[in-house]
């Protein structure tokens, strides 16, 4: 379903600040499969998301989804393949339009916007069955505007938003990080509900090593722009933090030992 | 008075146009100052030279909407900003102005307009043309109040509010800002066609400071009567048009010389722009800030509704 080949990005290269934020990253996530991805600050993480969602364009490498190259479409032209959720609860919706309004934005991806009428009795059904799912009464809060609604409900909101119109690859960017643990809890259960039940190939960043165990079918750790372990989901039910904490020690450690080598 | 309420409502369709860029598109587009003058330039030509003053008059609003169109390609694909990218077209359009009428003023004395059905019938100053006016207003605020509610203006909408959102599913935010500046710029030369017919000549300086009265009608209009709905902030665009001139009138009446005009429409906008962040104002800030297309989170937040 994705598949990220030989992707390569230098940050300011040719300057004293130069940073290698991937070094040749090779991914194939299949059909349905939900991939957690940890490591520290800088490790390329988000990186490899603003790839895959064309925010940002590799150095070298391509990015394929269903088969098609994206690489070189634009954030919007590639919207219709995919779902995103920001770390900021704030980033997913339009605080000035109603419920409704932000719903039949989100039912319109990548289809052609012409001069039929944004809300319709149909389209405002499907959206009070789809809201209904969330379990928070924003069904009954149609005609609200969005920026009235706390963080964790128009999170909560961004990732209904993000998946039903039928995306193909669904990104998530530390989108519980900016949440208080209460709320956290709430859209993590709402993805693991919303990835199952839409069968979406996902691709998540996340900084909380149990959520990265907890949710999704593999893990995947990065440490300075390459992907240094790789656990399906057998070996990954296996795994405790603790376990994860060691094994990154490991890994970082051998890997700074062959650099200081090199250099 | 009469006749500032209707001169009022005509302005009211060049403000309807700085509302869309102002407010939905969060685009500050000055423009307005150039396509104003060309809607009136191309109307009048056209008049003089024998074409029928509906047709004229819709053809000025094609030449508003190419203008705002080399605004918005300056903007977006040429990555000029926003206020560089207005100012540019609108000193260009100067000349362009000048091309058009082939002189610095074009009189339409005599000649059929859209306007001289009123003027002949003696209804121009009586309540009978306010009414029509106004009902024509009505009829644009339709237009776009309906626009606004589609597919496509729902996008355009967005694009003002949450530019990033908006393109993660799907939309191109620069033909949005494309279109809205087109359709602003051509609603603007729209409004100026009618003015050279209500005045009866078209003049290369008529567009100086009318993005000025344009925002001092949004401004003005939207702290009074608010935006709580798309309707209501269209309507108050319209209303507050209305208001600004009446200020006009009271100020001329009080003394004040025609040639004062445009320090006026400033400190109205400074004033409409700062009283309302004064605490003792809390009931309009309310309306703005609460209500407004401005609004931004970290304001939510602070007035405390995100709890």
């Amino acid at each position: 379903m994705l598949e990220i080949t030989n992707l390569s990005k230098t940050f300011f290269p040719g300057t004293v600040n130069e940073r290698k934020a991937l070094r040749d990253i090779n991914l194939r996530l299949n059909d349905g499969e939900f991939v957690t991805v940890i490591g520290s600050n800088g490790a390329g993480k988000s990186t490899v998301l603003n790839m895959v969602g064309g925010k940002m364009r590799p150095d070298a490498g391509s990015v394929r989804i269903a088969g098609k190259d994206v690489t070189k479409l634009a954030d919007h032209a590639r919207a219709k393949y995919i779902g995103r959720v920001f770390q900021d609860p704030m980033a997913g919706t339009a605080p000035s339009m109603s419920i409704e309004e932000n719903m039949s934005l989100a039912l319109g991806r990548g289809t052609f916007r012409g001069l039929a009428s944004g809300v319709t009795k149909n389209k405002r059904e499907q959206f009070v069955e789809e809201l209904k799912s969330l379990e928070l009464g924003l069904e009954n809060r149609l005609k609200a505007k969005v920026g009235l609604l706390s963080g964790g409900q128009r999170q909560a909101l961004s990732l209904l938003m993000a998946t039903f119109s039928g995306p193909k690859i669904l990104l998530l960017d530390e989108h519980t990080a900016a949440l208080d643990p209460q709320r956290a809890a709430l859209v993590a259960r709402l993805t693991e509900e919303i990835v199952q039940r839409h069968q979406l190939t996902t691709l998540m960043v996340t900084h909380n090593m149990e959520q990265a165990l907890r949710l999704g079918s593999r893990l995947i750790m990065m440490h300075d722009g390459q992907i240094i372990l790789d656990l399906d989901s057998e070996q990954k039910a296996k795994m405790t933090v603790p376990d994860l904490l060691h094994e990154f020690e490991k890994i970082k450690g051998a890997q700074l030992d062959d650099r200081t080598m090199l250099q | 008075m009469i006749t500032a309420v209707e001169l009022g409502l005509i302005y009211a369709i060049m403000a309807l146009g700085v509302y869309l860029t102002f407010r939905i598109l969060d685009f500050p587009d000055l423009t307005v100052d150039g396509s104003f003058t060309s809607g009136a330039a191309t109307a009048s030509i056209l008049i003089v030279n024998g074409t029928n003053p509906l047709i004229a008059t819709l053809l000025a609003f094609v030449v508003g909407a190419v203008a705002g169109i080399i605004t918005g390609l300056l903007h977006t694909k040429g990555k000029i900003d926003g206020l560089l990218a207005g100012i540019l077209t609108m000193i260009a359009l100067y000349s362009i102005n000048l091309r058009i009428m082939g002189k610095a003023n074009v009189s339409l004395l005599g000649e059929d307009t859209l306007i001289s059905p009123l003027r002949e019938n003696k209804l121009l100053g009586t309540p009978t043309s306010v009414a029509i006016l106004f009902l024509g207003c009505l009829v644009v605020v339709g237009l776009i109040v309906w626009f606004l509610r589609t597919d496509v203006g729902l996008a355009m909408r967005a694009t003002g509010d949450n530019e990033e959102m908006i393109r993660s599913f799907g939309v191109s935010t620069d033909n949005q800002k494309i279109l809205g500046l087109a359709l602003s710029n051509g609603l603007v030369a729209f409004a100026g066609a009618l003015i050279a017919q209500f005045q009866g000549f078209a003049d290369i300086g008529m567009g100086i400071g009318v993005i000025l009265i344009g925002l001092a009608s949004v401004i003005v209009g939207q702290a009074i009567f608010g935006q709580r709905f798309i309707w209501i902030a269209a309507l108050a665009v319209v209303l507050g048009s209305v208001i600004y001139r009446l200020v006009i009138q009271l100020a001329l009446n009080a003394g004040l010389e025609v040639n004062d005009m445009k320090l006026i429409s400033a400190v109205l906008v400074v004033i409409a722009l700062i009283l309302p962040q004064w605490k003792g104002f809390s009931k309009f800030a309310n309306r703005i800030r609460i209500r407004g297309k401005a609004t931004t989170n970290q304001e939510i937040k602070e007035v405390g509704i995100d709890a």
